[in-house]
């Protein structure tokens, strides 16, 4: 009886291994801390290595120590002798041609920041967003797209001294006089916030023709296409689809543009003149534009010990003005570009 | 310098550690129960419809057309015709003609500098190349493989190609039933109604892709192409976009491309295989899955390659 049960479970074992698919090793999965090295297995950095990053460490604590440096004790000297009311002082003019001396304020050389600044913004913005949009949506022949990415190119590589030697050569041709100051032979004076304007966009030019190429570039192809296939034709698609959606990436380069063009000082000295606001006319607006002036970057460098002026006070405060403005656009690219956008999937 | 005492952990690599293999499941090859048994799983799929309900018309026909891209060819002499009141799915593996074939309908394949063309495309019995290509593509709608609706509000959207249609902006009282009526087709407008200003970049995936349908239908296309338009969305966006098709079909001509046999049986009417550039089968649903003609057919509904 009992080995007829016991046959009976042989074969049904039999029966069960025979339909059973042959019983792999289960594979082991691997656990963290299997496939984790013990300490004694560890293989100590080479001190070569800890070289290389006590280095790299040492670089990055440095730059911070330096930024930090430059703003503390800019803060510290310009608050020292910055007063609410000299920013609303005009220089006291002791030549015709230059700020010097130790008393009045900078209200001029604010002005002319920001008249120059915007001056400048204004001429470069359409001119470098047209050359992004002819660069990325036409860009045909291609030699000429090549040659105008040179070109770009090499405006953003040129020493603003020397934009402002060849700015100099151009506009005091005698067809450029209705820009500037003439002198009683006749002469061009060849320095206006025009002059220095139209020089100050070349530097901002190839930043913001960079950063629309870039955001134009980072639409997908099927963006284009779907307005495409509503009918629309390539003017209406960039200006209705294309330039909004590129919106930041303009924005973001305008704004490192202002920045460069508000800290240069090279083509104010040769290009503004680096007086006090000295209107040329009487037409409101065109009258100050044609004139000269200068702006915060020539008024540190004229009032700093190396310049005529020699009043480091004055010239400590008015770079406190100049870092504050600088950081402060510095923050709004930040903004422009930390601000969560939506966008296409790839 | 807390980092370096530390080395980060290395992950250790096992030689004669035993791999896990997923077996592939065995075919039976070239036998008709194979067929059989790969295709019963498609056609158990549930259909989105029965049967037709209105009169099936020819919209679009295509007479030889080819298309190179700078010499290689990538559709070679296909006649296709595209009928109103019933969906045609184009399938075939990748890099057969499929969306080149797709592209041609609204000539947006002109927008490809090396792009040739040959052979006759027709809408309503008129050669689209003597057609404007505004007019055309108003008439041929097109929606994409991913969701691309435009950077500004889900109203706007809708209204992109209602504007600048004559020479003055209509205003937005002006469109706003036109807007309405498209999002409502779309099966939209419940969502959207209360949030037309909302930017549509920020609608789900699924509503985008609907956004993108009434957007066509916003300028009363009459053809619809849909280059793979579920491929990035969830199965529930799916099959949204699966009924508003089987809704749209009485009225509009509807031509989708899909990777997705399952999709293309529950949805199509028509079915054409394309393989390589060449038109290998064209007919009904029913009867390319379930009995093709052609081998190659056969093979790729089945899962044989592809």
């Amino acid at each position: 009886m009992s080995t007829h049960a016991s046959e009976g479970r042989r074969i049904a074992t039999l029966r069960r291994r025979r339909f059973q698919p042959p019983r792999l090793p289960r594979p082991q999965l691997p656990r963290r801390e299997r496939d984790l090295l013990k300490p004694e297995e560890m293989v100590a950095w080479s001190p070569l290595d800890r070289l290389g990053v006590a280095a790299a460490w040492f670089c990055g604590l440095l730059l911070i120590a330096i930024s930090a440096s430059i703003v503390i004790y800019m803060l510290v000297r310009g608050l020292q002798y910055l007063s609410i009311t000299a920013l609303f002082q005009h220089p006291v003019v002791l030549s015709t041609t230059q700020i010097t001396g130790t008393a009045g304020g900078y209200l001029d050389p604010m002005e002319g920041t920001l008249i120059l600044t915007t001056l400048g913004t204004l001429i470069a913005l359409p001119i470098g967003v047209g050359i992004a949009v002819w660069l990325s949506e036409y860009g045909r022949p291609s030699w000429l797209a090549r040659a105008v990415e040179s070109g770009v190119e090499i405006v953003a590589g040129t020493p603003t001294i020397v934009l402002a030697i060849f700015g100099l050569l151009v506009f005091t041709q005698g067809v450029f006089g209705f820009l500037s100051f003439r002198a009683a032979g006749g002469a061009v004076f060849g320095r206006s916030f025009f002059i220095a304007g139209i020089m100050m966009s070349l530097i901002a030019l190839p930043l913001i023709v960079g950063a629309t190429r870039e955001a134009l570039q980072s639409i997908p192809a099927h963006v284009r296409e779907a307005s495409y296939a509503l009918g629309k034709d390539k003017i209406s698609t960039i200006r209705r689809v294309l330039l909004p959606a590129s919106r930041k990436g303009i924005a973001t380069g305008t704004t490192l543009g202002m920045g460069r063009i508000a800290g240069d000082t090279a083509i104010v000295v040769l290009l503004l003149g680096a007086t006090p606001l000295q209107p040329l006319g009487n037409t409101p607006v065109l009258s100050t534009l044609r004139g000269t002036g200068s702006t915060l970057t020539s008024y540190v460098y004229n009032n700093s010990p190396a310049g005529e002026g020699n009043a480091p006070q004055k010239a400590y405060a008015a770079a406190f003005v100049l870092l504050m403005l600088v950081i402060l656009m510095n923050f709004v690219v930040d903004l422009f570009s930390r601000k969560r956008s939506d966008t296409w999937a790839r | 310098m807390g980092p370096l005492k530390q080395p980060p952990p290395v992950r250790r690599i096992v030689a004669d550690d035993e791999p896990t293999v997923v077996e592939p499941p065995k075919r039976r090859n070239g036998t008709a129960q194979a067929v059989k048994d790969a295709a019963s799983g498609l056609l158990s799929a549930p259909r989105r419809h029965t049967a037709r309900k209105g009169k099936v018309k020819e919209r679009m026909r295509t007479e030889e057309l080819a298309i190179a891209y700078g010499g290689k060819p990538a559709v070679k002499g296909v006649d296709l015709p595209v009928n109103q009141g019933e969906v045609l799915a184009m399938i075939g593996p990748s890099g057969c003609g499929k969306t080149t074939m797709l592209r041609s309908l609204n000539r947006l394949v002109d927008q490809t500098p090396t792009a040739t063309r040959r052979g006759t495309i027709y809408l309503d019995d008129e050669d689209v190349d003597l057609l404007d290509v505004t007019e055309l593509r108003r008439k041929v709608g097109m929606v994409f493989q991913q969701p691309n609706p435009f950077p500004m509000s889900v109203f706007d959207n809708v209204a992109y190609g209602l504007r600048e249609r004559g020479s003055r902006r209509p205003s937005r009282a002006a469109l706003r039933p036109a807007v309405e009526e498209a999002l409502e087709r779309a099966g939209l407008l419940e969502e959207v109604k209360d949030n037309l200003t909302h930017p549509a970049l920020r609608l789900s995936g699924g509503q985008q892709q609907r956004l993108c349908i009434a957007r066509s239908l916003a300028v009363n296309s009459e053809v619809l192409l849909l280059d793979e338009p579920c491929s990035a969305l969830d199965p529930h966006s799916t099959s949204l976009i699966e009924e508003l098709i089987m809704s749209l079909r009485e009225e509009i001509a509807i031509v989708i491309v899909t990777h997705n046999l399952q999709q293309a049986y529950r949805v199509a009417d028509k079915v054409a295989f394309m393989y390589l550039g060449d038109l290998v089968e064209y007919g009904e649903a029913d009867q390319v899955f379930g009995a093709p003609k052609a081998k190659r057919t056969r093979d790729y509904v089945r899962g044989g390659f592809g």
